[in-house]
């Protein structure tokens, strides 16, 4: 008689269906050189752990050695698509700690520069999402009306995508004699092209289908993870700080924060996220159509510029409402002519940490809109 | 609310835990506080519905030679005020308690403070470098930090 020897497995603790796959970093889909590595069940995924850190250029080591002024074309490299958004909230934060006022040209222009770079950035955050679904021409449209934007910005800073533009207490030179006119036919434009977006990509059913009840972020999930920008908003949190603590000239202007509503899914999913991105923009020819009327022709941009900036000490945490979030500086003076310490609280990075929680049960090929839906910048991100 | 009454509030609660209140203009004014009751202050702060700060704005990591530091910016999205937090740890011994649990905006930005600075934030669930490689030596951020001479047969300096 032969005795069948039983050996004991705990076959639940055994994960073969389990498999581990690695998206990036080199990849078209990930917005930069970012790295997922993903469990999958099949195709669902499980958990995405993301590593970050390729594009780390030690923005804030290099800034303990150089003067406030020379801090300034670093920032314009940590979100490259909209480095004027970059430099008002570090600007700000020394003009604050220097107790600098600007003329009020100076704060006109910077805030068209500003909503005009919004305009852009979310030209882009639409158009590779649109990509990211499967969607090419709308890309081609955002991007061809992008250009006219970076031209104005050529003509004004000889820049188009990096500017050194904003400066401690003005800007580096005066806008060219026809900038007005140029930006009233740029808002006609994107509003033309945009109702063309709503009709080819946002009302779509195919964009509709997958974007729609993808990715679901409750507000209260949003606000624990620290979310900002249209991520937040898309939740729907009537939260920006444009208008929560108005900061240059935000509270001359009249204009409306867009939310999420679950017009066509849940409130917080993608499709929300990215109609928040939308609907800003036409809020944002809103503001620039406001500052072009109220804007002074005559002012020098540079009489408030400081010789020699040298903060008293202290420290202070200035935050804007870029396009992506909020960006925040902490900065540390010790008396002296560099800074102690700079801190860039980049929204890109704030927003990246929510992934995992948002795509847990989902597609793999929905990790990828939901990836698009956050519109990160490795650059900010990495710093 | 305004700080000082944030301030006062807290004190009675605390007592000893909280140092002082340090407020010059045009600098933002904050509150030094010991290490050992932070979890519980920060506690406090979220779920009181007087405070309701439910928003971490930043977390960040300063070298003051000495000694390190850990500064908290707290807002609350409904009552729109805000908090300024510090704490101050011996460099040779640098542990903070972890908040991640109160705020996770907290967990990749401890990460960070970590990773540049060497703060050890006890009761974080993951605390291993996030922007630089995981095998990287040193705290870059650390004012007498010197960068090695190479990193896997590469030259650092350059």
């Amino acid at each position: 008689m032969t005795t069948t020897k039983f050996v004991d497995i705990d076959f639940s603790k055994i994960d073969s269906d389990r498999m581990r796959l690695n998206v990036g970093p080199q990849h078209p889909s990930t917005h930069g050189v970012l790295r997922l590595e993903v469990e999958l069940d099949g195709e669902v995924v499980t958990n995405v752990i993301p590593h970050i850190g390729y594009l780390h250029r030690c923005f804030e080591k290099i800034a303990e050695n150089m003067n406030y002024q020379q801090v300034i074309p670093y920032i314009d490299r940590m979100d490259y698509i909209s480095s004027m958004n970059n430099e008002l909230p570090y600007v700000m934060a020394v003009e604050k700690l220097l107790g600098i006022k600007v003329p009020e040209k100076v704060e006109y222009i910077r805030v068209i520069m500003c909503e005009l770079n919004r305009i852009a950035n979310h030209q882009i955050a639409i158009a590779t999402f649109g990509l990211d679904a499967g969607a090419f021409t709308p890309f081609l449209y955002l991007f061809r009306d992008r250009e006219y934007i970076l031209w104005i910005f050529e003509k004004a800073t000889g820049g188009r995508l990096l500017f050194n533009y904003f400066w401690v207490g003005g800007l580096a030179n005066d806008v060219y004699p026809t900038f007005k006119e140029d930006v009233l036919n740029i808002v006609k434009q994107v509003r033309k092209t945009n109702k063309e977006i709503e009709e080819l990509l946002i009302y779509n059913k195919i964009f509709i289908d997958r974007t729609a009840n993808v990715g679901i972020l409750p507000a209260d999930v949003a606000i624990n993870y620290g979310c900002s920008g249209p991520v937040l908003r898309g939740s729907g949190v009537p939260f920006d700080l444009r208008k929560a603590e108005p900061y240059s000239i935000y509270d001359r202007f009249d204009f409306e924060i867009p939310v999420g509503k679950g017009e066509v899914g849940t409130v917080g999913d993608c499709w929300d996220r990215n109609i928040v991105r939308m609907r800003e923009m036409e809020q944002s020819c809103r503001i620039i159509e406001q500052a072009i009327e109220q804007m002074p022709d005559t002012g020098d941009v540079q009489s408030a510029i400081p010789k020699k900036v040298r903060p008293p000490k202290g420290e202070i945490y200035f935050r804007c409402e870029n396009p992506k979030g909020e960006l925040g500086f902490y900065v540390v003076s010790d008396g002296k002519d560099k800074p102690y310490r700079v801190k860039g609280r980049a929204p890109s990075f704030v927003n990246l940490s929510v992934l995992p929680e948002i795509s847990r049960g989902y597609l793999f090929a929905d990790l990828i809109v939901i990836l698009g839906s956050i519109d990160i910048v490795l650059g900010e991100i990495d710093r | 609310m305004e700080v000082e009454d944030i301030y006062i509030k807290l004190k009675e609660k605390f007592g000893e835990a909280i140092i002082d209140l340090v407020n010059n203009p045009p600098s933002d004014p904050f509150i030094n506080v010991s290490p050992e009751k932070l979890f519980d202050i920060c506690l406090e702060l979220r779920d009181n519905p007087e405070f309701d700060f439910d928003y971490l704005m930043c977390l960040s990591g300063l070298d003051y030679v000495d000694n390190l530091q850990v500064v908290y910016h707290i807002y609350s999205m409904k009552k729109k005020h805000k908090i300024v937090l510090k704490v101050t740890v011996p460099k040779e011994n640098p542990k903070v308690p972890s908040i991640e649990r109160i705020w996770r905006s907290a967990d990749w930005h401890e990460r960070e403070a970590y990773d540049l600075f060497g703060i050890i934030f006890e009761g974080h669930h993951n605390l291993i470098r996030i922007l630089l490689p995981y095998d990287w030596e040193g705290y870059p951020l650390r004012k007498d930090y010197k960068e090695p001479e190479f990193y896997h047969g590469i030259r650092v300096p350059y």
